[in-house]
């Protein structure tokens, strides 16, 4: 009886252990395949260009790519055109997130403001703001000014939409102790509406960072003389492809990068929040 | 001759438009004031007038005076309440039992001052706290245990280290003193219900409103919690109203029992129940003699509404 208890403990143990080592080699190949593509990908690149498939005044290569990129450290470039983007695209997304928290707070407190403005939220949210770059030219000059304004309006509407949807799916029970306890509006606003809402304000801030990328290169593209989105129109313009190519990698990994911040965010809030669960 | 023709349609349909909208607006500045004016005299009623409260006996904690109340949809009015009448004793257990969706918690949410009723009027004797206890726990769960249990006093911003003091004597007291630093959802339903109990005390309530705060437990918690509940709320001497739809929960808790009919509810009749052995707590009460004649007279008032 005993030996019999002892033993299926050592099975659920080894079977424990297998199920972990099963889980560490998939995960492992799948890291494996990952930098694979990536490699592949170079290589048949870097081959096509060397052996003149393809002609790489057009499609450059990743050599030239990265010779491009150490020119461009080499002569500081790389710092101030990086740096524009960066410091227009957290411009917008700080603005843009202000705006939001204040027009849904808005049209939480008053259901009659949000069913007037529905439609025009609607309407606005699907219209392509690509579309508005040029008339903001026109109202605030090119500059800083202009891109801005592209980056916040990119992500506005929408932003708005889904945080007054996320207010308003709080439990109204949850809303009805409060007034129980003698709260008013404000008080349901910020004991229970903000804190039940932080994990939809974290995901709307994740996908606002990306498009107000998105919008500031659009502002650049039309209203600049620095940053990456001047580099790649520039760039196409004069034919410097490589130029173009990397300056769209380094878009990539600025995307990564500040995606990458709010993910921390978010995960350091889950921990405080359910630190202390089991 | 065509075309005049369809320049009158359109500025026919144009002031017709334009109307409809300063219609709009004109409604929505009419009800504006309407609600403020109703803003006023509420607060007005509200104020502490003398005269009124010669007239009632002090004993009565709280006078319901011939409420009714509907609700409006565009499909129609569901009358919920009429007339209903009764008073309330200092010191008394009242539970209100009727069938499901007759009306019950919409009374409550009147007493409690949540919603205006149509007709009628709730009296209260001289500033009575009203302390309400919903159906589900509604426990915050980004908050500790303490922290869920401080809620009232915070909002109302009366929180003193005194308040602070007293919410651990009445965690230590309802055996929660252990987990008043862990999270809600780390509790059993019972636990919590209990916490959410601690945090209407904390408000010092005179009344205390009970909306089916049982009826999310399984039977066995069920049974414990409300025995529980119903002995804390005897010792602190408070006065409650209990609504549910659960007759042996009513009798055994209660010193008085209402019973609604279907919708539109009114009173079918008032029980007083007095079992042998109530101060035994709840649960043995369940097992009094009396218990099972109250239950039958109950059952069969329920019965022949359908």
């Amino acid at each position: 009886m005993n030996t019999q208890t002892t033993n299926t403990k050592k099975q659920t143990l080894t079977s424990q252990e297998l199920f972990l080592r099963r889980h560490r080699i998939r995960h492992r190949s799948i890291t494996a395949c990952r930098f694979l593509i990536l490699f592949v990908f170079l290589f048949i690149w870097e081959l096509s260009a060397q052996m003149k498939w393809i002609d790489s005044f057009f499609f450059s290569s990743p050599s030239l790519v990265l010779k491009c990129f150490l020119d461009m450290l080499y002569d500081l470039s790389f710092f101030t055109h990086t740096g524009v983007t960066l410091l227009e695209t957290l411009i917008s997304f700080v603005i843009l997130f202000f705006i939001c928290m204040a027009v849904a707070t808005l049209l939480w407190v008053s259901p009659l403001l949000s069913e007037i403005m529905e439609p025009y939220l609607v309407i606005l949210n699907s219209l392509p703001k690509s579309a508005l770059a040029p008339l903001f030219i026109v109202w605030l000059g090119t500059g800083l000014k202009t891109i801005v304004v592209a980056g916040i309006s990119v992500a506005l509407f929408g932003s708005i939409i889904s945080l007054y949807t996320g207010f308003m799916q709080v439990d109204a029970e949850k809303l009805k102790l409060i007034r129980t306890l003698g709260g008013n509006k404000k008080d349901a606003f910020i004991k229970v509406v903000l804190p039940a809402s932080i994990p939809v304000i974290l995901s709307n801030m994740k996908v606002n960072i990306g498009l107000a990328l998105v919008g500031v290169i659009i502002g650049e593209f039309l209203a600049a003389r620095r940053g990456l989105g001047y580099l790649i129109i520039y760039g196409s313009q004069v034919f410097q492809l490589n130029m173009v190519i990397t300056s769209i990698i380094i878009l990539c990994f600025i995307a990564v990068g500040l995606y990458q911040i709010i993910q921390f965010l978010e995960h350091m809030y889950k921990k405080s929040r359910g630190g202390r669960h089991f | 001759m065509v075309k005049s023709e369809f320049n009158l349609n359109i500025t026919q349909y144009l002031y017709q438009y334009i109307f409809r909208i300063l219609y709009f607006v004109f409604r929505i500045i009419k009800c504006k004031i309407l609600y403020l004016t109703k803003l006023n005299q509420t607060e007005k009623s509200n104020s502490h007038n003398p005269l009124l409260f010669i007239k009632y006996n002090m004993d009565n904690i709280l006078d319901c005076k011939d409420i009714s109340f509907s609700y409006h949809s565009l499909t129609g009015e569901t009358i919920a309440l009429s007339h209903i009448s009764f008073q309330v004793k200092k010191g008394e257990f009242l539970a209100i039992v009727g069938p499901s969706g007759c009306g019950k918690s919409t009374l409550l949410s009147i007493i409690a001052g949540l919603i205006e009723p149509e007709l009628g009027a709730i009296v209260l004797s001289n500033n009575t706290r009203i302390g309400y206890m919903l159906q589900h726990d509604h426990l915050l769960d980004w908050r500790t245990i303490y922290k869920n249990v401080l809620l009232g006093p915070e909002i109302n911003r009366t929180l003193t280290p005194e308040k602070e003091e007293y919410a651990l004597k009445l965690l230590n007291d309802y055996g929660l003193y252990r987990f008043r630093n862990k999270r809600p959802g780390e509790l059993s339903g019972g636990m919590k219900q209990r916490a959410a109990l601690i945090r209407t005390m904390m408000m010092d309530p005179e009344l205390l409103l009970l909306d089916e705060p049982f009826s999310a437990l399984d039977y066995q918690t069920r049974l414990l919690v409300s025995a529980d509940i119903g002995t804390i709320i005897k010792e602190a001497k408070k006065t409650a109203i209990l609504v549910t739809h659960d007759l042996s929960e009513a009798i055994s808790l209660a010193d008085r029992v209402i019973v609604l009919s279907q919708r539109p509810a009114t009173i079918k009749s008032i029980f007083d129940i007095k079992l042998t052995k109530l101060e035994e707590g709840p649960l043995a009460a369940r097992n009094a003699p009396e218990f099972k004649g109250y239950f039958k007279k109950l059952w069969e008032e329920f019965q022949c509404d359908n």
